[in-house]
């Protein structure tokens, strides 16, 4: 029945794309949720009153935070070019994504992770002072497993904007299924191929919202 | 133990300067549990977070247990703060550890090795009366809980002084009691010095050896909490001890009292400690050709005994109640005149 519906799929090529669209939404996931957090530890510690309040590193951290997040992502990848070609060494594949998935997701996912920090009581900080814990522990002990959920919830609402951005990306030869949806279906008028494409985008970013949701419910002890 | 020596502390808001604490000199001794009162804004907050470096004074010295807390930086702070441990009115636990990883944490920060901080926190959650929650999360726990919690972790790396930041006013009296009954025990059990803030006098009687009354950044009166109950000097010291003395519906007796039966004369006397204890008012009808008509009482007790006071009615001969009143002065019972006919 699948075959009637979706005469032209060509199924070992759809499960190549779609194990690439996985490859490049999960390593792109895990770079920007380590950078993300960076990002936003780094805006929320130089922020007036907090342990490294730094009016100058904020400023410039912020202002690099909003520019890179205003760039439509199809030019931030023609930006990146140059810097792709270097450090991948070509500008084709599912590697050549990751520099721009990575760039354009961290700041956004920093935004994200700021906005968790703030949630934190001042008071549970304040206590981890009171017992003489150096910064580094205030860091890994109370500020991040603290806002673990909201860090959560947050990589996965950036993990499914990632799998849109890699369809994006594949549209101009990423590989995945938007080169996919793209090349094979679009342009060559299979509207079949299209959907199917469709399809297991939806069902990636449906089981991603699901274990997201999981983890977020296992951590939250609130 | 505790010298803090004219300590001041400005801070800048919006473009005005406000002087949270103003010139304070104090002394607390080494295993008393000293309570600092006043009403939110008077700088105890301020002066409570002086004492553990987590606000710098802008000028003044504060030496505890010979260690100058003003100059301490980085790691010499950070060891200095283990030693004088805090406890919050809103018990600031994280709620991501259970019971014992909450009271686990101090010792996580001081390096404790694992075997050692376990048996420690054994011992503490068996101090505190929490057996059998060890595992359970904060938001499991109710309000009492959550401050022994708070109590525990304050406690876990043997600090010399506990700084209690409103300990109680989140709780309801009966857990209220339940946690000054525990400090006290600690206080005694350990020999520990205790710091509290407090805007309740119910607390400052309760379990204080001595208290400090704040007032606008100002220490306006200090002083063993029974002498500051019999004898207050600052206006504000008689607000707070009316928080626990008197009461609305009194007053209000009293007031129509005083127009139905106009004659006689309204007194109201103050016992202090022992005097308590002891028959005055049976000797004083006894040897008085007066009546005495009793209108309202009073008794609270205290750390170091108890404070009563007595509203009586003197009816008869004014000269006869006039030595009335000086037998009682006799007897150490302070009194004051209320109402003349």
């Amino acid at each position: 029945m699948i075959e009637q519906w979706f005469p032209n799929v060509d199924w070992d090529k759809m499960w190549t794309a779609t194990g690439e669209t996985l490859y490049m939404t999960a390593y792109s996931t895990v770079l920007t949720f380590v950078l993300g957090i960076a990002l936003g530890l780094l805006l929320f510690l130089t922020s007036p009153g907090q342990l490294w309040a730094n009016k100058f590193t904020n400023v410039i951290t912020a202002a690099v935070v909003n520019i890179f997040r205003s760039i439509p992502f199809i030019i931030l990848i023609i930006l990146l070019f140059p810097l792709t070609k270097f450090l991948i060494g070509t500008l084709r594949g599912p590697n050549a994504a990751l520099p721009a998935l990575i760039i354009g997701a961290a700041p956004f996912y920093g935004r994200m992770v700021l906005i968790a920090l703030q949630e934190i009581d001042k008071g549970v900080i304040e206590a981890a002072r009171s017992m003489g814990a150096k910064t580094s522990t205030i860091i890994f002990k109370v500020l991040l497993p603290e806002s673990m959920p909201a860090l959560v919830s947050g990589i996965t609402v950036t993990s499914i904007a990632l799998v849109g951005y890699t369809a994006m990306a594949g549209a101009i030869g990423a590989g995945g299924l938007g080169t996919l949806a793209y090349l094979e279906g679009f342009q060559r008028s299979r509207g079949d191929v299209t959907m199917m494409s469709t399809i297991l985008v939806l069902v990636i970013v449906f089981i991603i919202q699901f274990i997201g949701d999981l983890i977020v419910r296992r951590l939250d002890k609130r | 133990m505790i010298q803090l020596t004219n300590v001041q502390k400005r801070f800048k808001l919006n473009g005005s300067e406000i002087v949270a604490v103003d010139d304070v000199t104090l002394t607390i001794q080494e295993g008393e549990i000293f309570g600092v009162i006043g009403y939110s804004g008077a700088g105890k907050s301020t002066l409570i977070r002086l004492l553990n470096g987590l606000e710098q004074p802008t000028s003044g010295s504060i030496v505890i247990s010979d260690l100058e807390m003003t100059t301490l930086r980085g790691a010499g702070l950070r060891n200095a703060r283990q030693k004088i441990s805090m406890i919050f009115q809103h018990f600031n636990l994280l709620w991501s550890r259970t019971v014992e990883e909450n009271i686990s944490f101090p010792l996580e920060i001081a390096g404790v090795k694992k075997a050692e901080r376990q048996r420690k926190v054994k011992e503490l959650i068996d101090l505190v009366g929490l057996s059998g929650r060890e595992k359970a999360y904060p938001s499991q726990l109710s309000g009492g809980q959550k401050q022994r919690v708070g109590i525990a972790r304050a406690l876990a790396n043997d600090p010399e002084v506990l700084l209690c930041d409103e300990a109680t006013s989140a709780l309801d009296p009966e857990t209220t009691n339940a946690i000054l009954d525990l400090l006290t025990e600690i206080n005694e059990r350990l020999g520990l010095t205790i710091v509290l803030i407090t805007h309740e006098m119910h607390v400052i009687r309760k379990i204080c050896h001595r208290v400090a009354v704040m007032e606008a950044g100002k220490v306006v009166e200090v002083g063993n909490v029974l002498n500051v109950f019999q004898s207050p000097q600052a206006e504000i010291t008689k607000r707070f001890i009316s928080q626990v003395t008197d009461t609305a519906d009194a007053d209000e007796a009293i007031a129509h009292l005083q127009e139905e039966t106009p004659n006689g004369r309204l007194v109201k006397l103050t016992f202090i400690g022992e005097r308590t204890e002891q028959p005055v008012l049976a000797e004083l009808i006894r040897n008085f050709e007066i009546d005495v008509n009793i209108v309202q009482g009073n008794i609270s007790a205290m750390r170091d005994g108890a404070y009563g006071t007595l509203v009586l009615q003197l009816i008869g001969n004014p000269v006869i109640i006039d030595e009335a009143i000086s037998y009682l002065h006799a007897n150490e019972v302070r009194t004051e005149v209320l109402a003349n006919d």
